[in-house]
């Protein structure tokens, strides 16, 4: 089959790989229909992430057809289902208990050393994302093996089309998530830093829960217009100190609850000398969290702090005591996709959350390094790519 | 609180933790069967009661397909069993081993018989977890780092950090247990001397 691969920094190859193959009696494979790029793929594509390896398949958000499926599996051949990015085995006490993305038998035994030395325990199992989280081939490729096939996917009806509920796979519940670990009450203001994919509907779920206003913080002028048209007031950091605009926009108090939608790649710091040596120890780079620091000076006293930005290993200069004084709570975490993937494909359903708003572009398989260029240099017009395996060039989307 | 039958020689706990992760060697080396010089312990829990777990493991040939660097395990008799363990080069080395302790539901202990060309002995505990979450279970491994020709041959079979391997061995019966399955991520890539079924590192 071809395949999108990781190759390096900045180095993508569309390859002839071979299909994959039932492995375990709960395992489907899937034809894929549709595996969008997403925001912290750019993670991938920059060399952030350790543990790559070269010839890795990328792509952790993706539908399709099930095609195959191993005795144990409940799904059958012929169905459309979209598949979480989290793997996840349903039978731990962390899927017990809604955690999906902690699951702690989805990471296989050989991989999960590096993550326990990096974190104190084994991180959970995703697909294309590095070796820390299992080293599973990712969907941007004309078939998948899923794992755990009776736990994850989540079969669609008819009369959905893909661009309507392929981002049920990562980014939809993953702004959802975010809205509810800021914990939003009743008349709260919600600042959300980023207006990518997930501060978009990070934004879209905000105002769903009931959020009074919120405002979006970003400096890519076609995304803040995309946050506009969903209901937020919107800050350029380029043309406006975030901070007094927030003061003054709340009267002095702050906003209730503040959502970190950026990550490790902020913009706007350097690495100093301790950063290095922890950059030697770890062979980790060192986060670059501008956004979150801004989040926690910016949020009222005894404020919420949700964080799903992705961070990976360590951040100076963190600002702890603007965090204990003030007394803020902190939520955060990789999404329990599991969890959230009911509840919002009927919100989809009922026409109450729109995500077809967000594509841009659409290409296929082979346009991918193209595409990865595009979505790396041009974030601005370039918000969403969907690639459709078959679909020959790239097509923006009107 | 120490057990009755310490000898006097062994080493005072100055706290509540458990031995392996005791600073002090002398306590960790307390913990062996009998008088190997490596000790490596894990614990791990899984869902499950007791009984369950213990049944599993009492029947030994049952770890073989967890266990990632024993090809087999038959029992002799009730208490005796035969194991062969994967060696360098596609090499096995074998030896009898003997259970020495078991109390079910609780205990499980046992050791090579003597003149094995590995001398090593083990222990694995069931101790109830929190409620509502399962079992502990606590492996202690412990065995002679080999010498003399035949012993380095053994070495390499050692090579792997033992801890590794207890740590992953562990992880593995909790995958078989809770999922039925043990985890594998094996699938394509676009390495060329890769197996999509076999499970790569």
């Amino acid at each position: 089959m071809r395949a999108v691969t990781w190759q390096g920094k900045h180095k993508i190859e569309v390859m002839d790989v071979p299909d994959p193959e039932i492995v375990n009696p709960r395992d489907a494979i899937i034809k894929v229909t549709s595996t969008a790029i997403c925001g912290s793929d750019l993670h991938l594509y920059d060399g952030y992430i350790p543990t790559m390896r070269h010839g890795d398949i990328l792509g952790h958000e993706f539908m399709g057809e099930v095609v195959e499926t191993g005795p144990k599996s409940t799904l059958e051949k012929g169905q459309r289902v979209v598949v979480p990015f989290t793997i996840s085995c349903g039978d731990c006490f962390f899927c017990k208990h809604d955690q999906y993305s902690a699951c702690d038998n989805a990471n296989p035994a050989t991989t999960s050393d590096m993550s326990e030395t990096l974190y104190g325990y084994p991180m959970g199992g995703a697909f294309g994302y590095a070796h820390l989280t299992g080293g599973y081939a990712g969907g941007q490729a004309e078939y998948v093996r899923v794992p755990y096939s009776d736990v994850g996917p989540i079969v669609i009806p008819d009369g959905l089309e893909d661009d309507k509920v392929l981002f049920l796979s990562d980014i939809l519940p993953t702004g959802w998530m975010a809205a509810e670990n800021a914990m939003i009450e009743e008349g709260d203001t919600v600042a959300i830093w980023g207006c990518g994919p997930v501060g978009l509907f990070a934004v879209q779920s905000a105002l769903l829960m009931g959020a009074y206003r919120v405002i979006a913080i970003d400096h890519f002028p076609q995304r803040l217009e995309l946050a506009k048209r969903m209901g937020a007031e919107v800050l350029n950091y380029k043309e406006t100190d975030i901070l007094e605009a927030l003061w003054e926009m709340t009267g002095g108090i702050g906003p209730d609850a503040c959502i970190d939608c950026v990550g490790m790649e902020s913009h706007g710091l350097g690495i100093d000398n301790i950063a290095d040596t922890i950059k030697a120890a770890t062979f980790l780079g060192t986060d670059r969290p501008a956004g979150l620091r801004q989040a926690i000076h910016a949020c009222r006293k005894g404020g919420r702090l949700s964080i799903p930005g992705v961070y990976g290993g360590m951040a100076d200069k963190f600002p702890i005591g603007a965090l204990m004084e003030k007394g803020l709570t902190v939520k955060s975490g990789q999404t329990h996709v599991q969890k959230y993937t009911r509840l919002l494909l009927d919100l989809i359903g009922e026409d109450r959350i729109d995500t077809t708003f967000l594509i841009s572009h659409h290409g296929g398989l082979e346009d991918a390094p193209s595409l990865y260029k595009h979505w790396h240099d041009d974030q601005n017009e370039y918000t969403k790519i969907v690639l459709k395996p078959g679909m020959q060039g790239t097509k923006a989307v009107a | 609180m120490l057990p009755d039958d310490t000898n006097a020689e062994a080493p005072i706990r100055k706290d509540d933790a458990p031995p392996v992760a005791s600073r002090d060697s002398d306590v960790k080396a307390a913990e062996a069967e009998r008088d190997e010089s490596a000790v490596v312990g894990r614990t791990v829990t899984i869902g499950l009661p007791r009984e369950e777990v213990y049944a599993f493991w009492r029947d030994f040939s049952n770890l073989a397909g967890i266990m990632e660097n024993i090809e087999r395990i038959d029992a002799i008799d009730a208490r005796r069993s035969h194991w062969v363990v994967k060696g360098p080069g596609g090499k096995t080395v074998e030896w009898d081993s003997v259970v020495t302790d078991d109390e079910p539901g609780r205990l499980i202990a046992w050791q090579s018989v003597e003149g094995s060309d590995v001398k090593n002995s083990g222990r694995v505990e069931f101790l109830d977890a929190a409620p509502g979450r399962g079992t502990m279970v606590r492996a202690t491994i412990a065995y002679d780092p080999p010498g003399g020709t035949i012993g380095q041959w053994i070495a390499k079979i050692l090579q792997r950090e033992p801890n590794l391997q207890v740590r992953g061995d562990l992880r593995r019966l909790k995958q078989f247990l809770e999922t039925g399955e043990v985890t594998s991520s094996a699938s394509p890539s676009g390495r060329k001397n890769e197996s999509p079924t076999e499970q790569a590192l």
